[in-house]
């Protein structure tokens, strides 16, 4: 196409230079990536999605079934980027890749942002609907955010040549903006897409920041931003989109919807050597009367309908432009590269093909409004069969439609509904009264003629004639899926793929719709278009991510020992959302020599491990014993003050599902401690009984975690290092028993000292406020250095516990084991308890669960290993139990495991198998109990 | 994103909030009387209606109360909330 000095809303005298496919082109500032190809004479993109035909640009905004490209280099490179909202600029690296773009294989050097607000009235588009809405609504007093696609509002006044209050309409749109702007409580948002409609008003916004520049002048500027506004009134002012015609080989370069051949001019001067104009309707005489009045040559407009005598045909015929009624372009002539070069049109009521000459032809199908927000909020639409068009079928609650979206044509028209729709939301968001606010300004648009129901050219090729110009599907194509048996449009969609991909059949669901009712004889309305789902655009994952990657994915919890773990190498475990330290390798040590080294030292000597992670709820007044005797299956109200007793809760199906020692620091005041995974969930659960089914307990639970640092004393020695770290403290066996609490002064700091043991060892667990955890820890590493002291990580703790059969919740159990399956008999009191009832369904009676038990393998088996009763076996070869835990023991001076197997407390000295890859390990049943079975050990 | 009203602290969006499920389905006072079949039923049966539907909420990332929404589960409508020991008529 050709660039007009003169015209467009182009900065004539600012060049840009940018690449496309390698090499160096020109634009103009105000250019997009579309606009600025065309007038470097580029005209073909690529080839199509399946049968690799040539294909250029449509359009000149949303509607453009081929304007895809892969715009970014390096790692900044994104696929099918819309090149009619890509903005020219220098340094802009874009290629031609329409269909199946390529993603950036590292992480995105660009920022994304996200912000909240609120609103009372949310509109999106604007154009002369959208304006108007936001103006009114604003001038009623409502808080205002107007949204619009594009970096200057206005929308379809700046792609047409329109008078509005005899003005030229871009000047109107530019005194609305500025009379916005100046409004306190009015957000102006340019370059930005409503993507999302969701519930009670929840709107999904994107917003382009600074794409629109080469990255070396973005300064730190996010690239793009997701606005997430709850408001309380939508209006969707999102305009109308044009279909095409259906005839042969109507993909070819140059063939282009009329509406967008006139925004090529209006808002870029560029025009057409030669253009045909094809048309069912009014509208599209416009780009005839537009292309002459700028000196481009139209030899004529084919309209189909028989007589068109509408103010636009009279207005082209007293411009000399020919008017061919009765007719239609039936197929299209191309040049060596494919482009389009003349075009063949018949007269619809027979006689011979006649070649027009010409560049670009520009078609006219109709005009459909652009519902898709509506739809996302379950908004009908119904077949308006003057009108040709679907339109509203009432509206949603809190969503309106307005001007074109909902029907409505004509500028003026659409200006007007604008205005009275931002008044009824305005009112509806307590701000003024509809029928007492300002006058609506006329509408005065001239008269159009009705349009003709017009689809496929008859006689034309069916091969070549494309539906779906974006997913190459042919009038040929949808024959077949309709000869096929296919009626419903949902399934003519998802059998030639009409209306899928990045365009989503904006420029072809409602022909390919038509095309099944004629096909059956169907009333249109009642075959509909396939529904539009949200986003209505598509969104980058960058957008939705913002600011949450990398260490901003997920809350990181550490305790206040962490720093003194990271500057003696630990390696850490991911526990909730808690660093843990899993093992603190020594110079050449692997994971397995470091864990056998700290057990070691454990069983023998000392260890000491950060145990401050471990959930702790403070559970305090005088129904507190009541009240953990009817969660735990133990009974905690027996408890003396300063003494704790293991316990475990069940699920009200009396699946375990969670364990800890209950602590009773005072007659009215309980600390009860959870796995480190499980704390908030166990602190929702005592909520959750305690609020809503006994109300009457006298109750109150804080979570207590992040106050306390725990670290562990545990082994023969502990006593001596206790001994050394708290000299007042009597710790000798029969002053501070097993299960006992104490409060003592430990390296100075206040702290509470409990005799609880994880390990089988006798072991100190000493508290302090979490401030002091470090302090503690470092006073601990200290005083246990005569004795070897070695700190020691979960993959140890998890060893030694296993050696004494200590389950793990979310290890040895999955939901579906109960106290009674892993042995804890003696653990389930006689009296009431959430899920006790469960513990003796039919199912829970059964005498092949399976339970847990001690295993010795051969090798060392990898944990979720299934268990088979016999080597030799035949697939299918029925399961009867897996490995819950397995390691290398120190102390055992081999492999062993913790197992859940069927009938397993009876099968203790049996062999059964386990089928490895590489062969069937021999695998003894033992008691779970495998090292230290009398506890002694745990004394000192 | 639903907006749910917290009866306690007031309109407030969907991420502060956790699920509870069906309202009204009280742990049975004495569970060992029930047969198998009842308790079955108590632990696993719950209604799957459309229309109003009385369901349980937690304002967990705000005031930690349970509280009960009524909401359409035809049209996700949230008709209103209203606090424990309340029948769905005081819905607002």
């Amino acid at each position: 196409m050709r660039r007009l000095p003169d015209r467009g809303r182009v900065d004539h005298d600012q060049r840009v230079a940018f690449s496309w496919d390698g090499r160096a082109v020109e634009g103009l500032r105000g250019d997009t990536l579309a606009s600025a190809l065309l007038a470097s004479g580029v005209l073909v993109l690529g080839s199509s999605v399946l049968m690799s035909r040539p294909r250029g640009i449509v359009g000149d905004g949303v509607t453009d079934p081929h304007a895809f490209a892969q715009v970014g280099a390096g790692d900044r490179t994104e696929p099918l980027m819309r090149m009619h909202e890509v903005e020219a600029h220098d340094g802009l690296v874009a290629e031609s890749r329409l269909h199946q773009g390529i993603l950036p294989t590292g992480p995105d050097p660009d920022r994304f942002e996200k912000r909240h607000a609120h609103a009372d009235v949310v509109v999106a588009g604007a154009g002369p609907a959208g304006l108007a809405a936001a103006l009114a609504a604003a001038e009623q007093g409502a808080r205002v955010i107007l949204a619009d696609d594009h970096p200057q509002l206005g929308g379809s006044l700046l792609g047409e040549e329109l008078l509005l209050d005899d003005r030229p309409a871009h000047e109107w749109a530019r005194h609305v903006e500025d009379a916005l702007r100046a409004h306190p409580d009015v957000l102006v948002l340019p370059r930005t897409t409503v993507v999302n409609v969701g519930d009670q008003g929840a709107v999904a916004l994107v917003e382009r920041v600074s794409e629109h520049v080469a990255p070396e002048h973005r300064h730190g500027r996010a690239l793009r931003r997701l606005w997430q506004v709850r408001t309380r009134e939508l209006v969707v002012a999102t305009g109308a989109t044009e279909r095409s015609l259906v005839f042969a080989d109507n993909d070819r370069p140059g063939v282009m919807l009329a509406g967008g051949v006139r925004g090529l001019l209006h808002r870029y001067g560029l025009v057409p050597e030669r253009c045909v104009v094809f048309t069912a309707n009014d509208s599209a005489y416009r780009t005839a009367i537009d292309l002459v009045g700028a000196g481009v040559e139209v030899p004529c407009v084919v309209d189909v309908r028989p007589d068109p005598t509408g103010p636009l045909a009279e207005r082209a015929r007293a411009l000399g432009i020919a008017v061919r009624a009765a007719s239609a372009v039936i197929g299209t002539d191309g040049d060596a590269e494919g482009a389009l070069a003349g075009v063949r049109v018949v007269a619809l009521d027979g006689g011979a093909e006649e070649v027009v000459a010409c560049d670009v032809l520009a078609v006219s199908g109709g005009w459909d409004p652009l519902m898709d927000l509506h739809h996302h909020v379950g908004g009908r639409a119904r077949w308006d069969a003057e009108r040709l068009c679907f339109v509203p079928d009432g509206t949603v609650p809190g969503v309106h439609l307005a001007g074109s979206a909902a029907g409505v044509f004509g500028t003026e028209a659409c200006r007007r509904d604008g205005h009275l729709v931002g008044l009824v939301a305005a009112e509806a968001t307590g701000h003024g009264s509809a029928a007492d606010g300002p006058d609506a300004p006329a509408a005065r648009d001239a008269a159009e003629a009705p349009p003709a129901d017009f689809v496929v050219t008859p006689g034309t090729d069916p091969v070549h004639a494309f539906v779906d110009q974006h997913r190459d599907v042919t009038i040929a194509g949808v024959e077949r899926a309709l000869g096929s048996g296919i009626r419903h449009v949902e399934h003519l969609k998802r059998y030639t793929l009409v209306g899928t991909g990045t365009e989503q059949g904006r420029t072809a669901k409602v022909n390919a719709g038509r095309m099944a009712a004629d096909r059956f004889a169907l009333p249109f309305a009642e075959v509909g278009v396939s529904n539009a789902r949200p986003p209505a655009q598509p969104v980058t994952f960058g957008a939705l991510a913002g600011r949450a990657l990398g260490e901003r994915f997920d809350p990181v919890r550490t305790t206040s020992i962490h720093p003194w773990h990271v500057a003696h190498g630990a390696v850490f475990e991911d526990v909730g959302q808690w660093k843990r330290p899993w093992y603190f390798p020594q110079a050449g040590e692997d994971m397995d020599a470091a864990v056998l080294r700290e057990c070691r030292a454990v069983r023998e000597g000392v260890g000491m491990m950060d145990a401050s992670t471990l959930g702790k709820i403070d559970v305090k007044g005088a129904d507190a014993g009541e009240f953990l005797d009817r969660l735990y299956t133990g009974v905690m109200s027996t408890l003396k003050p300063g003494r704790a007793r293991y316990g475990v809760m069940c699920k009200a199906d009396g699946m375990v599902m969670d364990d800890g020692v209950v602590l009773r620091l005072a007659e009215d005041r309980f600390l009860a401690t959870t796995t480190t995974g499980g704390a908030a969930g166990v602190l929702d659960w005592m909520e959750d009984f305690l609020q809503t089914e006994w109300p009457d307990l006298d109750v109150w639970l804080t979570s207590v975690t992040e106050q306390w640092a725990t670290v562990a004393i545990v082994g023969p020695k502990a006593r001596e290092v206790m001994a050394a770290l708290a000299p007042q403290l009597d710790v000798r066996q029969d002053a501070f028993k097993f299960m006992q609490l104490e409060e003592a002064v430990v390296a100075g700091i206040e702290a509470r000292v409990a005799r609880i043991s994880f390990s089988g060892e006798l072991a100190f667990e000493i508290s302090v406020p979490m401030t002091w955890g470090l302090a503690l820890w470092e006073a601990v590493f200290a005083a246990g250095q005569p004795f070897g002291i070695t700190p020691y990580g979960t993959e140890s703790m998890h060893v030694l516990r296993a050696e004494k059969g200590y389950f793990i919740v979310g290890q040895e159990t999955d939901g579906t084991v109960t106290p009674l399956d892993l042995g804890l008999d003696w653990m389930v009191a006689d009296k009431e308890f959430v899920g006790r009832r469960s513990l003796r369904r039919s199912d829970m009676l059964r005498d092949d669960r399976k339970q847990l038990v001690g295993i010795l393998p051969a090798e060392r088996l990898p944990e979720g290993a299934q268990l088979v009763d016999d080597a030799d076996f035949e697939i299918p070869v029925p399961m009867i139990g897996h490995v819950t835990s397995s390691y290398d023991s120190a102390a055992l001076g081999r492999p062993f495991g913790l197992a859940l197997v069927r009938r397993g407390r009876d099968r203790i000295g049996e062999t059964i198998y386990a089928p490895l890859q590489h062969g069937t390990v021999a695998v003894e049943i033992v008691d779970p109990v495998l090292f230290d079975q009398e506890g002694a050990r745990r004394d000192g | 994103m639903f907006q749910i009203r917290c009866p306690y602290c007031g309109p407030r969006d969907e991420p502060e909030f956790k699920y509870g499920g069906q309202a009204h389905v009280a742990y049975p006072a004495d569970p060992e009387a029930l047969s198998d079949e009842e308790w079955a039923r108590f632990l696993f049966f719950r209604d799957n209606s459309k229309g109003r539907y009385a369901e349980r909420w937690n304002h967990a990332a705000g005031c930690r109360r349970w509280f009960n929404v009524v909401r359409d589960t035809g049209t996700h409508e949230l008709v209103g909330s209203y606090r424990v020991g309340e029948q769905p008529e005081a819905a607002r």
